[in-house]
């Protein structure tokens, strides 16, 4: 049975939000794994549009050859990437927007 | 975005030699310049990217034109009076589909689709069952079905006769594995409505039908996925009985003169041939490297290899998507100048209006005269193997592996789109079966200056050819001469390609070699060689080079390690030698035999660092760490992912061959739970084998004395090269870096 994401593991959000990248505890990684772990198609990514210093959110498509999908949304820091697609992915798994 | 792609014919040229460019442009024209790869890291907090313009004659403006790549193979047999000349006719074999719903499949064809003339056996779109295709080539088709659906992944006897005089047709559908009320066989007898197939000048093809020719190529639709076992063709309608008896031997007896073709998939198969065993030897061909050497209908698993029972491997399997080589026609070509500094090169391409490519090749010295004594190994067969890899599009886990969101650039999103590139030996054909052969003779899009890679860690997000130019950067910043040798190269010319080197350096990640570059690597170190392992997970899969075609190399996933597909039971033996595939671990040549270390870990989110080890203290080894601290944590800073011990980890261990002279000098720590041990370590499964606490998730770096005053330093970590540049290339890796090359470059005994 996968792990099912929901509000009783809303203690590991801040420690996401401190270090998306990096050590984490047990208990944060396992939500991460979770998160992180959904099959291809739809699925965010990344779109390096100047190196090291700008990323574009995008959508992989899932379907081979078919491009990937650029969305309007673009970052200045992979961290913060990071938490945006986890507040997205948050929802997704638990039906509830996180907490601002 | 304006796309130009190319290739080059050839890795490595010598002054003199020319090498030969194909590029497919959406530009109008492209500017051409040949240019010195000094760093491909595009990163502003790292040294950036460096390159310099080598004036050549090659250098200049062309006119852009498309380029097309036709993927997917097939057999094609020359047109030939036996086959064009049929009235009445038989075909039939044995299959294994893996995709029978994905439309249209060709299995034996005898067609021109121009003006839809012959008669071929297909799996039809319909239903994907097995289908008799007849077209009159006036525009009528008839095609008659079994209407049972194959089942992926199991083996049919198949078989279609059509009577000239009397237009009747009889399909069979075989299954050689029956299942209580699953009805997935059949044979339908029916009428032909046409007057007749029509007749055309097309050639023979099976695994897909012949369209047309473009540019002395043939390009074909309707591609199958799939394996083909003993497909004949006969000049009558046989009975069953004679069908049974052209499965084994269709040569034999009275029914030798009905066949017109047996093809004996079991000869040959190192070899890119199709063996007709018929009188009329209608050989054919095979186009884009189906895979060979795979389990056949008869297949008991009473044997192994390919080599003792080659009846029972009489097939092969074809993929729409398999590639060999796009065939294109030369668009520029560049004899290397005689003064040309041996290094790493590309054709650097800017299209009118936008668009870049990048053609790398190496430029060796001359033969026979080294230019420096340094030589860097260009881990050329590795960058095969991960060529065109579309794992961050393709795999689900690849957000857990790296810990992050997957990041791609521009060329990432070029070969996502034009999967007709091919991908690499870690990807797999649209059928799930692993792609187990990879060439060069295509673009290659992430052999490349600029190229990101999803699995590069934080930071540059580098990976291989890229990652190695952190090495060359570093090489020139200290301003170290050296000859640039590629893997292929070693292949070729064995140890003679590297024997007047004081020191060989190698890549960031070494990952695949032959038997023939282990072989003179292992000399070159028993003759007094010093050896510089730069990276991690180093001479760890075996691979066999084409003994036929040039630039293609296989690899099978055999009976462990990390595998991203795994090789069918049977099926562990190359199909290009012969050889025993897998790990060379599991081939009796730990990579410890020859570097001291191999691969113990991975993770793909942060690299770490080393702290020095009690052997770091002995006088002997003192030289090492001159201007290092005996404190101090070394690599604790970096571009691939912020540390110098990363990404894939190597550790030393007796039981697998380090040496027992050798110093463990430093070894990684720190590491994260995404760092997990390999699976060849996990005799039992467990739930401690990650980073935090499992000791066996560590980097070591070894140095030892090799006979004949020859020596090796191991680093151990693919994550090394990405922290020579930090602070201005002032900081311990690079000094440690700096002193063993300084030593192992002067001949003097340790």
């Amino acid at each position: 049975m996968p792990y099912q994401v929901t509000e009783k593991d809303l203690y590991v959000v801040d420690e996401f939000m401190a270090k998306p990248i990096g050590h984490h505890s047990p208990d944060l990684q396992r939500v991460l794994n979770t998160l992180r772990g959904a099959d291809v198609k739809g699925k965010h990514c990344l779109v390096c549009t100047k190196p090291g210093r700008e990323w574009r959110l995008a959508k992989l498509s899932g379907v081979r050859g078919k491009p990937v999908k650029l969305l309007d949304k673009t970052f200045d820091n992979i961290d913060d990437a990071e938490r945006y697609v986890f507040r997205l992915r948050w929802k997704q798994h638990t039906g509830k927007a996180l907490p601002k | 975005m304006t796309r130009i792609a190319g290739y080059a014919d050839r890795v490595s040229v010598t002054p003199g030699e020319t090498i030969n460019f194909m590029v497919s442009s959406e530009a109008p024209s492209y500017r051409c310049d040949i240019v010195r790869i000094i760093c491909g890291d595009e990163n502003p907090d790292g040294p950036g990217l460096k390159e310099k313009v080598v004036r050549t004659a090659a250098n200049g403006t062309y006119k852009g034109r498309r380029q097309v790549c036709y993927d997917g193979s097939f057999m094609e047999v020359a047109p030939h009076e036996a086959i064009q000349g049929l009235e009445s006719f038989t075909f039939q074999a044995f299959i294994w589909p893996t995709t029978p719903d994905r439309g249209t499949q060709a299995l034996i064809s005898n067609w021109r689709d121009r003006d839809k003339a012959g008669a071929a056996l297909i799996i039809t779109k319909q239903d994907g069952s097995l289908a008799l295709c007849l077209g009159d080539g006036k525009g009528k088709i008839e095609v008659t079905a079994t209407n049972r659906p194959l089942i992926p992944h199991q083996w049919y006897f198949v078989a279609a006769t059509y009577n000239a005089e009397t237009k009747q047709i009889t399909l069979v559908q075989q299954p050689l594995n029956e299942y209580p009320k699953v009805r997935h066989g059949g044979t339908v007898r029916k009428k032909s409505a046409l007057k007749a197939p029509g007749k055309h000048d097309a050639p023979l093809t099976m695994g897909a039908y012949f369209r047309r020719i473009d540019r002395e190529r043939t390009v074909c639709g309707g591609f199958y996925n799939g394996r083909i076992d003993s497909p004949r063709i006969a000049n009558r309608v046989l009975s069953p009985a004679e069908m049974e008896l052209a499965k084994t031997r269709p040569a034999e007896g009275a029914l030798a003169t009905a066949i017109v073709g047996a093809w004996d998939f079991s000869q040959g198969i190192t070899t890119t041939a199709a063996t007709d065993l018929s009188a009329n030897a209608l050989h054919g061909s095979l186009v884009n490297l189906p895979t060979r050497a795979v389990t056949g209908w008869n297949w008991d698993a009473s044997e192994m290899n390919w080599r003792n029972a080659p009846e029972q491997y009489g097939a092969i399997h074809f993929h729409e998507d398999d590639l060999y080589d796009a065939r294109w026609e030369v668009d520029f070509s560049l004899t290397c100048p005689k003064r040309l500094r041996s290094g790493v090169y590309a054709a650097r391409l800017r299209g009118e209006g936008g668009g870049e490519e990048y053609i790398p090749f190496a430029v060796r010295a001359p033969r026979g005269a080294p230019t420096a004594k340094i030589c860097f190994l260009l881990p050329t067969v590795s960058y095969m193997a991960y060529a065109n890899t579309n794992m961050a599009a393709d795999m689900g886990a690849a957000q857990l592996l790296v810990g992050r969101l997957t990041i791609l650039n521009e060329a990432g999103l070029h070969r996502a789109e034009h999967r007709e590139y091919g991908t690499s030996l870690y990807d797999s054909h649209i059928d799930g079966s692993g792609i187990c052969y990879s060439s060069r003779l295509r673009p290659i899009l992430n052999f490349r200056p600029k190229a990101l890679e999803w699995i590069g860690g934080t930071e540059s997000t580098l990976w291989q050819f890229n990652a190695d130019t952190h090495l060359t950067e570093w090489l020139e910043a200290k301003g170290f001469e050296y000859d640039v040798v590629t893997d292929e190269d070693l292949h070729y010319e064995g140890l003679s390609a590297i024997e007047d080197y004081t020191v060989v350096l190698t890549g960031s990640h070494p990952e695949y070699h032959s038997k023939a570059m282990w072989d003179a690597m292992h000399a070159y170190q028993q003759r007094g060689g010093r050896l510089m392992y730069m990276g991690a997970n180093g001479w760890y899969w075996r691979v066999a080079f084409h003994t036929e075609v040039p630039g293609c190399i296989e690899v099978r996933r055999a009976e462990d390690g990390i595998r991203t597909w795994i090789a069918r039971p049977g099926e562990y033996y190359h199909s290009f030698t012969g050889e025993y595939g897998g790990l060379w671990r599991r081939n009796a040549r730990p990579p410890q035999l020859i570097v001291g270390t191999g691969f113990s870990a991975q993770g793909f989110d942060i690299s770490s660092y080393y702290v020095r080890q009690p052997d770091s203290f002995k006088k002997e080894v003192a030289w090492i760490f001159e201007g290092i601290g005996k404190d101090e944590r070394i690599g604790d800073f970096g571009l691939i992912g912020g540390g110098a011990a990363g990404l894939e980890l190597d550790r030393a261990d007796p039981l697998l061959g380090t040496p027992p002279n050798t110093y463990v000098l430093a070894s990684s720590e720190g590491h994260t739970d995404l760092y997990l041990v390999v699976c060849e370590e996990l005799d039992v499964n467990r739930p401690n084998a990650d980073g935090t606490q499992d000791p066996l998730v560590r980097a070591d770096i070894v140095f030892y004395e090799t006979p004949n005053g020859g020596a090796v330093f191991s680093t151990s970590s693919i994550a090394w090269c990405g922290s020579l540049a930090h602070n201005d290339h002032d900081n311990n890796v690079s000094r440690m870096t700096e002193n063993v090359l300084r030593r192992f470059a002067d001949p003097a005994p340790f």
